[in-house]
């Protein structure tokens, strides 16, 4: 069993670097470099919060984009081009596949995380000249981002299970901005009585809870993070992603393929 | 113990924009195949084939039914290890070269390690895709990827293999190494199951044929006992251009081909027309029984559907 | 069991079990985050920043502005913080992305003038708030109450209260009291029924909860600084007849033909002290009252909202 959703998950990567995917490494080291070395020109006392501030949103953001993109058709593009059909002919079962493909796509963007955080500290380096003690913080701003990824994954996949890529995208986009502001939609929600209250509070507590997992701020401010915090925010982003694809198996198990 | 038993698989769509109207895909469908047999399953197309088969797979759940493959609950995922899939008109990894996906599709049928390697190198071969194992698949034209789909069913040593169309695509040098190929898994004692449209197919490889239209079960058989004519009727060829009237008398339809004449005739006349051909001294070429082709059981089932489905819908309007 | 049957009370359960866990843990995480979540508030604090940030949807982010007010205000009072620093930018941004957000105006105008623990003590930046609004809303003539509100009321202005107060009784559509209170400010602005006048606007022109209920503690004290002052000159007037001072309210109020021993608008009594001041009984239930403390008595210097609506 276990064997099998290994292998569906490298193949998945396998996929994502064929795709030419990784390429966007390219996007983003121009991008990063650039604003490094323009950034020793006009200021002299912020260069290091901008290179952490634009680094780790840059980091966030396009793997956000690459993990939707390639999370909407990871289902869906399998059942329309019927690749799916010589795959679960085979003693695989069906969540073993959705697990697997969770994997490869979680594993694709840890990669490109990898590469990218080399990019950002290389940055780093070169505006401020030396690492500090407090440069640690950013390896945990890293590592909250990567959890955000676990999120985004899972819930592009949930939709990928039983929506058309289009309208997949536009959900797991929406869910995100959402999820940037849901200590706001909390905040909403407490305005609200009776019903509405209800159905406001609920969702504000299904929506993923980015906020919560943004502490790029902090980090560039160097303030310290607690340990209480990265270990319940570890177990946030597991559990909701575990939700979402319980939710995914759940509705791919039953799903009739054309 | 039968390869397969389909017991009562039973498929209606719900369609329409709110998802009401229910169409019917596949009426109970109770079907039999032994092993080490290669089963035809014939219709045109949209009879139900492609949905049998996707049921079959556990790639569409069905409404009504069981089936039983290899003993097994058809349901068990432990089955599909032995057995194989080649869909109609294959789609796979374009990015992934036959060799890379013939080893993915080993590793999650479970064929050990040392073993997919030769297996892979075995099956290649055999399909006529060695030389092109380190291609990707997005630049294989149709034919190979048929090949491939092959490949891909029979990698794992399957005890039963289930071909859709496997023909389509194919140029008639493509169909006979099909055709043969199917044959030689037989030899090894595997059980086929095919669905075609292309009845010649069906003839030449069948044992045990299946006809399927409109979802519904037409007639099932040996195809021997389908083709053997109970009404026998007789071919009679000879020499020359003359219809003598005593052939004529006995109920002959003739045809004049360049210098010979061609006969059909009950078989039971075939005594007498020898002796007519010997009277009028004309030379008796040939006498062949005629076999009524499967195309015409085929038709023949076709028509009396229609004609059931037209009495059906007068008597429930 | 099949296997789906099997898979589906698995994921099913995972489900239910991974939804609670979420929630319970996103409960957990608030507790350890809250500072966090202001500093966040206002990691941009400029205005002219925020307004391009918001991309042109600047009217979803005013209302985004305009929650986080509410809701920093909301918790730091209620957690019995003293200083609201992040009021004043919060409100700019509000009104920079939306400068008809009305609510906003009048919330700078209830908590941005008093003194700590009460509100933000930046009456300065009110008055800037409110004239950013006019010069915005030229006729709104609510913006000039809420302007005079914050002469009045904490600047002691009166002056500068009633030119405003006239200034916006002459928009088209101005509620009759502002001529009143223009007038007022004129020769009563001292006067008890002029405050409770005001008082009485701010809540009725309001439907925000926390300005409400600034207004009810105003009427409250108000009310107590009325009776004390009455009882105080019933005293004088006591001593004057009879030389001495009274030996108790009870006695005070039959001299003064009261119908009943005078309470406070809790139901308490007045005290009567052996030096003849009169009290309230809880001076810390009325945050705002001038007259009737006890001698040597410090606020606590908590806000305080005593009665709930």
């Amino acid at each position: 069993m276990n064997a099998r959703i290994v292998h569906i998950a490298s193949n998945t990567f396998r996929e994502a670097v064929r795709d030419r995917v990784l390429y966007n490494l390219i996007a983003f080291a121009l991008l990063i470099s650039g604003a490094a070395i323009f950034v020793g020109q006009i200021s002299i006392d912020i260069e290091r919060l901008v290179v952490v501030n634009l680094g780790l949103t840059a980091v966030s953001l396009f793997g956000v984009v690459i993990a939707i993109f390639i999370g909407i058709g990871l289902v869906s593009k399998e059942i329309d081009k019927r690749t799916l059909y010589t795959v679960l002919s085979r003693p695989v079962r069906r969540w073993e596949f959705i697990v697997g493909k969770f994997f490869g796509l979680a594993g694709t963007l840890i990669v490109n995380t990898f590469f990218m955080a080399i990019g950002v500290f290389a940055a780093l380096l070169y505006v401020a000249h030396k690492f500090t003690g407090a440069d640690t913080l950013i390896l945990i701003a890293l590592y909250f981002i990567i959890l955000e990824f676990l999120i985004i994954c899972s819930l592009a996949l949930l939709f990928s299970s039983f929506s058309s890529p289009l309208l997949s995208a536009v959900f797991a986009f929406s869910l995100f901005v959402i999820g940037c502001f849901a200590d706001d939609l909390r905040g909403f929600a407490a305005l609200t009585h009776g019903f509405t209250r209800w159905i406001a509070t609920g969702a504000a507590y299904l929506v993923p809870n980015f906020s919560a997992l943004n502490v790029i701020s902090a980090v560039a401010h160097q303030q310290p993070l607690s340990g209480q915090l990265i270990v319940q925010n570890t177990l946030y982003a597991l559990f909701y992603t575990a939700m979402a694809l319980s939710g995914a198996v759940l509705i791919f198990e039953r799903r009739n393929l054309k | 113990m039968p390869a397969i038993e389909i017991l009562g698989l039973e498929k209606t769509y719900m369609v329409g924009f709110w998802r009401k109207r229910p169409k019917l895909a596949l009426q109970p469908l109770h079907l039999t195949v032994e092993e080490g047999e290669i089963f035809g399953f014939l219709g045109p197309n949209g009879a139900g084939k492609t949905t049998t088969l996707k049921m079959l797979m556990g790639l569409v759940f069905p409404t009504s039914g069981t089936a039983r493959i290899l003993g097994h609950e058809w349901t068990d995922p432990e089955v599909k290890a032995q057995t194989g899939f080649l869909p109609e008109q294959p789609y796979f990894y374009d990015y992934l070269t036959a060799h890379e996906l013939l080893n993915y599709y080993g590793q999650l049928s479970g064929v050990p390690g040392k073993d997919r390697k030769r297996r892979i190198d075995e099956v290649l071969q055999r399909v006529g895709l060695t030389d092109v194992k380190g291609v990707q698949l997005r630049k294989f034209s149709k034919g190979m990827l048929q090949r491939a789909g092959i490949a891909q069913a029979i990698l794992h040593n399957p005890k039963l293999v289930f071909f859709d169309e496997p023909m389509s695509g194919l140029d008639p040098l493509g169909r006979r190494e099909v055709r043969d190929l199917m044959e030689q898994l037989k030899q090894e004692g595997k059980t086929v199951f095919f669905s075609t449209h292309i009845l010649s197919d069906a003839e030449a490889l069948c044992d045990r044929v299946a006809i399927i239209n409109k979802g519904e079960l037409r007639g099932v058989g040996a195809v021997e006992d389908l083709t053997s004519t109970v009404q026998g009727k007789v071919e009679v060829v000879w020499q020359g251009v003359q219809v003598p009237a005593s052939m004529k008398a006995l109920g002959a339809e003739c045809h004049v081909t360049g210098d010979t004449v061609r006969a059909v005739l009950p078989e039971t006349q075939q005594d007498a027309a020898i002796d007519a051909l010997r009277r009028e001294r004309i030379r008796l070429i040939a006498i062949t029984p005629l076999r009524t082709s499967l195309e015409a059981y085929f038709v023949e089932k076709m028509q009396q559907s229609q004609s059931a489905a037209a009495t059906t819908v007068g008597t429930t309007k | 069991m099949t296997s789906i049957q099997r898979t589906t009370i698995v994921a099913t359960t995972c489900l239910v079990v991974s939804m609670t866990a979420c929630v319970l843990l996103l409960r957990h995480l608030d507790t350890i985050r809250p500072q966090a979540v202001i500093e966040d508030v206002l990691y941009i604090d400029s205005p002219k920043v925020v307004k391009r940030a918001s991309l042109g949807f600047e009217g979803l982010a005013a209302c985004l502005y305009w929650t986080r007010t509410v809701q920093y205000f909301g918790h730091r009072h209620h957690d019995l913080e003293r200083t609201y620093h992040e009021l004043a930018p919060l409100l700019e941004i509000t009104t920079a992305l939306d400068p008809q957000m009305f609510p906003a105006y009048q919330f700078g105008a209830s908590f941005l003038a008093p003194m700590p623990p009460n509100g933000a003590g930046e009456p300065e930046r009110a008055i800037q708030l409110m004239e950013y609004g006019i010069q915005h809303n030229p006729d709104n003539w609510q913006l000039y109450y809420n302007l005079g509100f914050v002469y009045y009321t904490e600047l002691k202005d009166y002056k500068k209260a009633g030119e405003v107060f006239t200034r916006g009784s002459e928009i088209p559509g101005a509620h009759p009291f502002m001529k009143l209170l223009a007038a007022q400010m004129a020769e009563h602005a001292g006067d008890f029924t002029t405050a409770r006048l005001l008082w009485s606007a701010t809540f009725e022109s309001s439907s925000e909860r926390n300005i409400k209920q600034n207004a009810i503690e105003h009427l409250r004290s108000i009310q107590v600084d009325e009776d004390v002052t009455n009882l105080q000159a019933g005293v004088t007037r006591f001593g004057e007849r009879t030389g001495r001072l009274p030996y108790s309210m009870g006695e005070l109020a039959s001299a003064e033909h009261l119908p009943a021993t005078p309470v406070d608008p809790d139901g308490n009594a007045y005290v009567l002290d052996p030096d003849g001041r009169v009290l309230v009984e809880h001076p810390d239930d009325f945050p705002f009252i001038t007259k009737g403390l006890p001698p040597g008595y410090k606020r606590t210097g908590l806000p305080k909202f005593h009665t709930q609506s």
